[in-house]
């Protein structure tokens, strides 16, 4: 009996150790892939109905921090989209005019804290923490810190899609002149 | 008068400005000297605009604002007047609202505790006998007020100085125009309210890169934007070769640059040929069809309001930051000789259903502010621009602001206006004379009505 517990109890560590490193490795992959601009490979991992978000934070008064992140079914955000804006915003940067990201920026995204939890289906929820480094130009440096809540669903293709992204930016003012690129 | 700053040498500001030959001195836009003086001349003096009376529509509701480059908070008080304070105690100048929005009772100070009303009035004042014998007299220690606030058809401008005219004769000819930019989309007045937030961010550039070019400077559309109709980001996809803007039916009628000279306000504005409102062609194909269907019959209301009026003229820059359209608002804050707080705003029907609120939402998201498809363009631009006109040798080269130069003419259907063709740069020129008016004039004397010299 113990043992049929530990070995039970052993099989479910190892999945969820597997699904983790799974999660991470597919992470850092996407990761790769953005910061080689390698966007039209990017999309094949994104889900056709992605919702990719990014709020506005709001100075809050204590106890009103429900209202810190703008939702994205009344307010106004930075980003608030889906695919066919996703694939548009790479079209524009492969046509090699789109002036702000021409010559293109150089982008690394250090992606950590990887948290991965409530599977459930085909779906599993990742949260994440990042530093997205931009470069550009011959001095321009802007440094976004923040948090990514991920819906990732398994795909029988890629392995993984993103079928949801919440960008949490730590930011008020936006400081960078502009979003030119995908976090 | 003539003032001759210490950085220009033996130069006149009006010898920087030549609007006879079309050239302006870079100086104007890196200058740190010129830019100190156009706070006070410039901010200090013109009518601002502050934002929206939906922002803040139950007493005690307050929105942190902005006129220049200090901090203002827009507040409805417990009465429910609208007030414009400047956000700073009157003790050692905290910042006594740190917050973007919100309600409250009190503003109270984090440093000694000061606490003022939301009509102003300083109410408390910790060790009030103790410390002060109670001898401050607190009606001196109000938070300070801006001099005039106008509620113009919903939207709140404000300024510093008494002696501004009225804001319906600082808008001029354009006021019925800025009028209908708050008006909904079936023609009823104020019917308009802002989404929240206000998108913020900071662009490196002198502020008149953004506001004195915009709607004043349509010949860099081609090729700033010539990317961006791959994305199809309109409302109608991929029809119309994926334009940016929204399709529509247009009675006859052309397309003018049009300004008042006379006050600095200028935008892209049609003449129309035939009164009334051109009929809706469905464009929202994105968009669930209750959203053409809910344009469709605003549209047909409004036209029955308008049936037999001409209806030439329409959102324009007012000077001097503010950009009013009718669905967007783009604000540029000076924040330093070479930065520039850009704020876009953006108007909804008040009454519209949730189809409509999304799908608008989403294409001035997709469209406008930092990460928009299209305006992140503009920043580069306008960024790069700034840096390589800043140089102890750039700065020697006169733009030349020539399009259109001695080709302005006016019509009698758009009385008080200055046409140009299109594709000019008269906006610009008529923004840079009103510019080096607030500059030289001692006080709104030299201002209002601007015919002197003339
Ligand atoms: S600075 Fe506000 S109370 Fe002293
Ligand atoms: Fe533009």
């Amino acid at each position: 009996m113990t043992t049929d517990m530990t070995v039970e109890t052993m099989r479910q560590m190892l999945e969820r150790l597997m699904l983790q490193r799974d999660i991470e490795e597919f992470l850092s992959m996407e990761a790769e892939l953005l910061d080689e601009r390698r966007y039209d490979e990017w999309l094949e991992y994104i889900a056709d109905d992605i919702h990719y978000h990014m709020p506005i934070r709001r100075n809050v008064r204590f106890g009103e921090q429900y209202r810190e992140n703008t939702s994205a079914d009344s307010e106004i955000s930075w980003i608030d989209e889906g695919k066919r804006v996703l694939i548009g915003r790479v079209r524009q940067i492969n046509t090699g005019i789109h002036w702000c990201e021409e010559p293109l920026s150089r982008v690394r995204h250090v992606v950590s804290n990887v948290q991965v939890y409530d599977p459930e289906g085909d779906e599993v929820k990742v949260r994440s923490r990042f530093i997205v480094y931009r470069n550009r130009m011959e001095d321009e440096v802007d440094l976004f810190a923040g948090k990514r809540e991920d819906i990732l669903r398994r795909d029988s293709v890629t392995g993984w899609k993103i079928a949801k992204r919440t960008i949490i930016l730590d930011q008020n003012v936006l400081l960078a002149k502009n979003i030119t690129f995908f976090f | 008068m003539v003032n001759i700053l210490p950085s220009l040498g033996d130069r006149s500001l009006r010898s920087l400005v030549d609007l006879d030959q079309g050239l302006i001195s870079r100086e104007i836009y890196v200058n740190e000297e010129i830019y100190k003086q156009e706070l006070e001349q410039v901010y200090g003096r013109a009518w601002l605009f502050i934002g929206h009376e939906s922002l803040v529509p139950n007493p005690g509701d307050f929105f942190k604002s902005r006129m220049g480059e200090e901090s203002v908070i827009l507040v409805r008080d417990h009465k429910g007047a609208l007030h414009v304070f400047l956000n700073t105690c009157r003790h050692r100048g905290m910042k006594v609202c740190r917050y973007d929005d919100g309600n409250t009772r009190l503003f109270t100070c984090p440093f000694h505790g000061w606490s003022y009303d939301t009509d102003g009035k300083l109410v408390g004042v910790p060790h009030f006998k103790a410390a002060f014998h109670e001898e401050l007299d607190k009606s001196e220690f109000g938070l300070h007020e801006v001099a005039h606030l106008c509620n113009f058809y919903g939207s709140i401008w404000a300024t510093w100085d008494r002696d501004a005219p009225s804001f319906e004769d600082y808008l001029g000819a354009y006021a019925d125009g800025v009028r209908r930019c708050f008006e909904s989309m079936d023609g009823i007045d104020n019917g308009v309210e802002l989404f929240q937030p206000v998108q913020r961010w900071r662009l490196p550039c002198n502020w008149k890169f953004p506001a004195f070019s915009f709607d004043g400077d349509r010949m860099h559309g081609v090729t700033t934007h010539r990317s961006i109709n791959v994305a199809a980001i309109g409302p109608q996809g991929d029809r119309n070769e994926g334009d940016r803007h929204p399709m529509r039916a247009r009675f006859p009628s052309t397309a003018y640059e049009m300004s008042i000279r006379e006050l600095g306000h200028g935008g892209h504005n049609d003449i129309y040929e035939q009164p009334g409102v051109a009929p809706y062609v469905d464009t929202w194909q994105t968009e669930p069809p209750e959203v053409d269907e809910y344009y469709r019959q605003a549209r047909e209301k409004k036209a029955k309001k308008y049936e037999g009026q001409f209806l030439h003229g329409g959102g324009a820059l007012i000077f001097p930051n503010v950009n009013i359209q009718e669905q967007r608002i783009l604000h540029w804050h000076p924040h330093g000789v070479g930065a520039t707080e850009s704020w876009r705003l953006y108007q909804v029907d008040r009454n519209a259903p949730q189809a409509v609120r999304d799908a608008q939402r989403r294409y001035m998201m997709r469209y406008c502010g930092p990460a928009g498809l299209t305006e992140s363009d503009d920043m580069e631009n306008w960024n790069y621009a700034s840096e390589a006109s800043s140089g102890m040798m750039a700065r020697r080269l006169p733009y030349p602001f020539k399009a259109g130069l001695g080709h302005n003419h006016g019509d009698d259907r758009v009385p008080g206006m200055t046409l140009n063709f299109d594709i000019a740069e008269e906006n610009q020129r008529s923004r840079l004379a009103r510019w080096l008016a607030f500059m030289e004039a001692g006080s709104w004397n030299d201002l209002y009505p601007n015919t002197k010299g003339k």
